[in-house]
């Protein structure tokens, strides 16, 4: 089981299975009037086909910025500077325009928090679908795209006749689901869900939880999971990763990130989490999160760091891999003292 | 059932439009105490002899035969039986012409000259402003809109004026005014036709212009709010082609309220098409109804000032049922 949780930062470590997904060293800065905001800081993970990543962090901690440089989609005065993603031994980040274009659903899909506005008011949910087909499948007949366009439909639970409506004719949860139909018509490999369920109530959340999770389970595809609701994660995905300051300082399976948790900072999030034994006790994370125009040296955590020693002010730490495939960004980290969690 | 209430309703806010514009426009020339016909036979007389007892003579006989005798309460009432009829009778001052024979030889010039001019503007104006806006167009495209939008601030009139002066006077390229040269007969052929065209040009020109910018200007606005939408990133999301995101994701939404826009354009651009048919000496609407504002000719006043009001309120009402199909969220209720 354990070896299977594959090591993020250290490709040469996966051995059974090559990753579906690998990003590597992947960085992209902001170039602001007030200066240089680094967004993403020296970023690698990899995913294997069928798994499931959960990415959570503060607000400006860079989670959406890591899901549009994966898409190739950083808008100026954002650049890539560097680093590589390769989609099934593809490397995207060498593509021209037009092929990067290709690979947008068909290698990599991206599903949009669509409860708010994510399909356009004028177009039926059909025209919505097939425009997207027939950017990138030639020779396919019209009754074809259709047929796939239904298909697509119905493997998210909605009715065919969906496929004539209008978005405002639809709620929230199914608005979602289309989404989700879209970003699986294609079968990539890769579906990136940002904060797929936020603006939905409980309920939904779980029934688009569960849709994601059946489809990925259809066409074996590897997702990642963008968000900050903990609880969700802890249900829906095998591994999760905790970014702060544009760096995932912590990537481990669910059960040791919300039992045994290493970084400080994943460690405070997990303590923020309300639990039956402190009832009404809230504890947040002392400090705010820092600009990413003025990062502390160092640690980027160090001056919210309760454990902070002298190392942490002065040297940034690099990411470190134990054992159990856990990566951890801190000098405290003691990755060979670690005991394997029994699962 | 609802549909047919809903049609009635509004057919019944158009009659309500048109009798209220109708009654504004019959007191507002009766405001004056000048006397059409006293005008037109006391110019007469100031050509010609002289003879005081016969003038008032003529005077009273044409006043009655006219009606302008009665009260003006019936009158009124007269009136409104004529815009039920949509007939005004006789010219004043072109007796014995009709109103309705003037509107009729002027009205296609009017009508081919707004309604053309009016659309190009439309359409060159939001092609260029929707570009100017999307922010992956190339610079040359995106900065081509600047100079309309400088325009924006010269009025049709000193626009006409402008090119009369360069175009036509100087540079000699354009006929400087008339529907068509001198000495042709209006007939269906294409030197007939060529000519036409070669004199609307300059006027045409002169509306254009000075309209694009504002159109420029609305939709650049728009374009912007709809480029920030989530689907239009969802569409690059998907892997769209450029060009299929700006037709259908950008241009067809932001396109929505300029539609609106486009029918109260139809209207305002009337006043701007009076002052451009003057300069430029077509015979259009405008021409007739500045004529006969001069000459206080009611009649053909009351013909003309109608016929657009209905025109208008008619295109409005028939924009009305037009945006349901043009946007499926919004339905008549």
């Amino acid at each position: 089981m354990n070896v299977e949780q594959v090591q993020n930062t250290h490709p040469e470590l996966v051995s059974a299975e090559t990753p579906v997904l690998q990003v590597q060293n992947l960085e992209v800065t902001y170039y602001t009037d007030a200066g240089r905001a680094k967004a993403l800081d020296d970023l690698s993970f990899s995913l294997k086909a069928g798994e499931k990543l959960g990415i959570v962090g503060e607000s400006g901690s860079g989670k959406s910025t890591l899901a549009l440089a994966m898409m190739q989609m950083i808008k100026s005065p954002g650049r890539i500077e560097g680093g590589q993603v390769y989609v099934d031994g593809t490397e995207l980040m060498a593509l021209n325009a037009e092929d990067m274009r290709r690979s947008r659903l068909q290698k990599i899909a991206y599903i949009p928090q669509g409860a708010m506005n994510s399909l356009n008011p004028v177009m039926r949910i059909g025209a919505q679908m097939v425009d997207a087909v027939i950017s990138h499948v030639e020779n396919e007949s019209k009754a074809e795209t259709k047929e796939r366009c239904m298909l697509a439909l119905e493997s998210v639970d909605l009715a065919r006749g969906t496929f004539k409506m209008f978005p405002h004719e639809l709620s929230g949860g199914m608005k979602q689901r289309v989404c989700i139909a879209i970003g699986i018509l294609l079968q990539p490999q890769v579906i990136i869900a940002d904060e797929p369920t936020s603006a939905l109530d409980v309920v939904t959340q779980r029934q688009v939880m569960e849709t994601i999770d059946r489809v990925r389970k259809k066409i074996n595809a590897a997702v990642i999971l963008i968000g900050h609701d903990m609880g969700l994660m802890a249900q829906f995905v095998d591994k999760v990763a905790v970014m702060y300051a544009g760096r995932l300082v912590e990537v481990s399976t669910v059960r040791q990130m919300f039992t045994d948790p290493q970084q400080p900072y994943s460690k405070a999030l997990i303590n923020c989490l309300p639990n039956l034994d402190n009832k009404g006790v809230f504890q947040g994370i002392p400090g705010l999160a820092p600009s990413l125009l003025r990062l502390p040296g160092g640690c980027a955590f160090h001056p919210r760091c309760e454990l902070a020693r002298d190392i942490c002010k002065t040297s940034r730490p690099e990411p470190q891999s134990d054992k159990s495939g856990r990566s951890v960004i801190c000098h405290l980290f003691d990755k060979e003292a670690q005991n394997e969690p029994s699962s | 059932m609802a549909t047919l209430l809903l049609i009635a309703r509004r057919f019944g806010f158009l009659f309500v439009v048109i009798w209220a514009a109708s009654t504004i426009t019959f007191f507002i020339p009766r405001l004056s105490s000048v006397n059409p016909v006293r005008e037109r036979f006391a110019e007469l007389a100031r050509l010609g002899g002289y003879n005081p007892d016969d003038l008032e003579r003529i005077v009273a006989s044409f006043s009655k035969q006219f009606g302008l005798d009665r009260p003006l309460w019936d009158q009124y009432v007269d009136y409104l039986g004529s815009v039920l009829r949509l007939d005004f009778g006789y010219s004043l001052n072109r007796y014995p012409v009709t109103v309705t024979e003037l509107i009729m030889q002027s009205l296609p010039w009017t009508i081919g000259l707004l309604l053309v001019s009016t659309l190009i503007a439309f359409l060159i104006g939001n092609l260029l402003g929707a570009i100017a806006a999307w922010p992956r167009a190339p610079g040359w495209a995106r900065s081509f809109s600047t100079p309309f939008v400088l325009f924006m601030g010269v009025p049709p009139v000193l626009m006409g004026v402008l090119l009369l002066f360069f175009v036509g006077f100087r540079l000699k390229l354009l006929p400087l005014g008339g529907a068509y040269s001198i000495g042709l007969v209006p007939e269906w052929s294409w030197p007939f036709a060529m000519d036409l065209l070669r004199h609307q040009v300059l006027p045409a020109l002169a509306l254009i212009l000075g309209s694009i910018g504002s159109w420029v200007l609305t939709m650049r606005g728009m374009g912007i709010t709809i480029q920030g939408e989530d689907y239009v990133n969802f569409a690059e999301h998907k892997g769209l082609r450029g060009w299929r995101i700006f037709k259908d994701y950008y241009l067809r939404n932001a396109l929505l309220p300029q539609v609106t826009g486009f029918a109260l354009a139809l209207g305002t651009v009337v006043t701007s098409a009076i002052i451009v048919e003057g300069l430029f000496a077509l015979p259009g609407v405008g021409t007739v109804l500045i004529n006969a504002i001069r000459a206080n000719d009611f009649p053909v006043i009351y013909g003309i000032v109608l016929f657009i009001t209905i025109a208008i309120a008619t295109i409005m009402t028939l924009m009305e049922f037009l945006y349901p199909l043009l946007d499926p969220r919004i339905k008549n209720q």
